[in-house]
């Protein structure tokens, strides 16, 4: 496809990494559902397993069907390549331990997916990497932290639960100038809302369970690599830029000026961790993205009705989406997420716990579950259930009072939306 | 691997493997805003397959000194300062676009001391529209853009540098802005841009080639088409001509046609599938 000019984004979720089968002229992408790829030849055997030359040997490594997933979000985001692993999870994961080891420290927002927090707040410090937590809007804060130790910046383009919008080129400014690199979580806001590169982020992961699959059917993650952190100029990563004895002696940032961090995930954290996509898993997920510019369009659209329509209501007290002047990350998110700062978003009861509850089993459209990102709109009541051992107290040291409910917005006529709710607000009220 | 040529620092990777002045040597040339990583998968299986490599960062570029080259002709006298820092009679010269014209240069200014030429992605004259010229100067980044999607030929390159999932347009990009930032002292995409511009002497210098030559010629190049190397061929004696299925990042979008009829030539078999010749 030679061209003049540079395919937009709606044309790329469709072909980036794409052509026709051409084995089978099979226009949709084939699902290779093998293990294993037959080598040509000894030789042949040898340089794959060398990165001699470049192909398939085991789909814990990689697979055709996924490496089509993996260059349509590097597209998508503006990246070099990336990697499809098992879950959002599994690509915080891997990003991290190709980075680091015992002995090394991230500093975090705190205003992070509960998965995430648990991962570095507890698992990770049992392998000896440490984690300074800073509130995303501390920029002196997330400057103090910086160590000699210190690896990695790493936050969400909107943090967990309030949506709080971090200044990407002020965190990965004082990240660089501490020669480190930031790692972005960008599941809520898809390339579609916003490209983190393009604001100075480094890397960039997704769970693609949420919006790029978008229909609530698979789990799955990815690691996109920006190619714009100098890892050999940092002078802070022997495990990208020494001889890696663990990989024939390999020299990562040699091989590539600005592929480093890919090889060593691919070839040591994919092979060792194994934590790998099924390629029937990556093809539902590019089904998704094939349409990830209608729905998040549809997203944005329907969030923007249902948010106006719970900031008019007497028995909310607060509407916590940056769309609304009252929200204070509202100047940042106009600037950063011009199109909308996502569609998961909470707000507050004037209630009690159980009123929160009542509200939740009053809704009919709205469905009660732990996820966020599909077509469908989602409801989940914290104090009910993420947080039901929490103490009233400890709640609100997290941000969430016992009326605190959270909400995915999905693709239905946003009419029925609002009246599901209206209908639930009501419920809600006469339970006091 | 280090090398002191003329007094700077010059680095080259050598495949993975220590360098071994007993083995024959292919050198690596590459083009404007490149360096030597847009060659891994070329001299990563050479070094492993009886030859010393030698893929240079030309100075002035990312790991390596010196001022960059301001001619085709500097940048040749370069090259064969190289071969003498490193102690090497002869070698096989392998340059892509502005590569290869300074390979050529250098095999005209020292037949004897190369043995085999390898053009891909040649022109000449490889002319650069001022547009371009002035782009690369007043927005090099916008400039950057504009060259790496005339480069490129698909949306959906095979396994390329980085392995499977490798999106090249963004990998070239990328490495674009890395050799653009290497030089804070010279903007390094336009004197590349106009060293091509300027070159004149690419027809007198291939009939002085003395040694087999192998142009490999992208199908769907739209920076330097195959129309614009006819010239250099008509004239090169001893020469294969390979069409690869793909645009002008030979090396990254077409890999394995790319080493097929590398590696072919350079051990005199019969070039592998991949390429066809016409």
């Amino acid at each position: 496809m030679p061209g003049y000019s540079n395919p937009g984004f709606d044309t790329l979720a469709l072909h980036a990494g794409a052509a026709p089968d051409p084995a089978t002229g099979a226009r949709a992408l084939p699902i290779y559902l093998t293990t294993s790829f037959v080598f040509e030849s000894s030789d042949h055997a040898q340089s794959l397993f060398n990165l001699e030359r470049a192909g398939h040997v085991y789909s814990r490594i990689s697979n055709p069907t996924n490496a089509v997933l993996e260059q349509r979000i590097s597209a998508l985001e503006g990246g070099i390549g990336a990697i499809a692993v098992a879950s959002g999870q599994a690509a915080l994961h891997l990003s991290i331990a190709t980075l680091m080891g015992a002995g090394s420290h991230i500093v975090a927002s705190t205003a992070l997916y509960g998965g995430s927090q648990n991962l570095l707040h507890y698992t990770l410090r049992r392998f000896g990497i440490d984690t300074t937590f800073v509130k995303p809007g501390d920029i002196d804060g997330w400057r103090a932290a910086v160590r000699p130790d210190t690896k990695l910046f790493f936050g969400e383009t909107v943090g967990n639960p309030g949506l709080d919008v971090l200044d990407i080129p002020t965190v990965s400014a004082i990240a660089h100038e501490a020669g480190v690199p930031l790692l972005i979580d960008s599941t809520l806001t898809t390339p579609w809302l916003m490209k983190p590169f393009d604001f100075g982020a480094d890397l960039v992961y997704h769970s693609a369970t949420k919006f790029l699959s978008g229909h609530g059917t698979v789990i799955g993650g990815l690691v996109v690599d920006g190619g714009s952190f100098d890892w050999e100029a940092a002078g802070r990563f022997p495990e990208l830029c020494q001889p890696y004895d663990g990989f024939h002696n390999m020299v990562f940032s040699e091989e590539s000026s600005v592929g480093a961090f890919l090889l060593r995930a691919r070839r040591e954290g994919l092979r060792d961790f194994g934590a790998c996509m099924s390629p029937h898993s990556a093809w539902l997920i590019l089904q998704g993205m094939e349409t990830l510019p209608l729905r998040m369009a549809r997203h944005m659209s329907n969030t923007g009705r249902v948010v106006e329509f719970l900031a008019s209501q007497p028995f909310v007290a607060r509407v916590g989406h940056p769309m609304l002047p009252s929200h204070p990350g509202h100047a940042l998110a106009a600037k950063l997420l011009p199109r909308g700062a996502g569609s998961v978003f909470s707000f507050d009861l004037k209630g009690t716990r159980a009123q929160g509850k009542a509200f939740v089993e009053a809704l009919k459209l709205f469905s009660h579950l732990a996820n966020v990102g599909d077509c469908r709109s989602l409801v989940i009541h914290p104090a009910s259930t993420t947080h039901f051992r929490m103490s009233d107290t400890a709640l609100a040291a997290g941000g969430i009072t016992q009326g605190t409910i959270r909400l995915s917005i999905g693709l239905e006529d946003p009419d029925d939306l609002i009246d599901d709710l209206k209908r639930a607000l009501k419920a809600a009220e006469k339970s006091a | 691997m280090i090398f002191n040529v003329k007094g700077a620092s010059t680095y080259c990777y050598t495949g993975g493997k220590a360098f071994d002045p007993a083995k024959p040597t292919a050198i690596f040339i590459h083009g404007v805003l490149n360096d030597h990583s847009v060659w891994i998968l070329q001299t990563r299986y050479l070094a492993h397959h009886g030859w010393n490599v030698l893929a240079v960062d030309l100075p002035g570029h990312c790991r390596s000194g010196g001022e960059p080259p301001a001619t085709v002709e500097a940048a040749a006298d370069f090259v064969l300062a190289l071969m003498d820092a490193a102690g090497l009679q002869q070698a096989a010269l392998i340059g892509h676009s502005f590569g290869s014209l300074v390979a050529l240069e250098a095999a005209a200014r020292a037949p004897q001391r190369v043995s085999q030429l390898v053009l891909v992605g040649v022109a000449f004259p490889m002319r650069v529209s001022t547009a371009l010229l002035e782009a690369s100067v007043s927005a090099p980044l916008k400039a950057l853009e504009m060259v790496n999607v005339f480069s490129r030929s698909t949306l959906a390159p095979p396994p390329s540098a980085l392995g499977p999932g490798t999106w090249v347009y963004g990998a070239s990009m990328a490495l674009g802005r890395r050799v653009l930032a290497s030089n804070q002292q010279v903007n390094v995409f336009y004197t590349g841009f106009k060293a091509c511009d300027s070159y004149q002497n690419g027809l007198q210098a291939m009939t002085r080639v003395t040694c087999p030559v192998l142009f490999v010629l992208g199908k769907l190049d739209q920076m330097t088409p195959p129309k614009a190397a006819r010239e250099l061929i008509k004239l090169a004696g001893d020469a294969q001509v390979v069409y690869l299925p793909g645009g002008h990042q030979q090396m990254n979008e077409t890999p394995e046609e790319m080493l097929a009829a590398l590696s072919g030539f350079l051990t005199r078999q019969e070039v592998l599938s991949g390429g066809d010749d016409r």
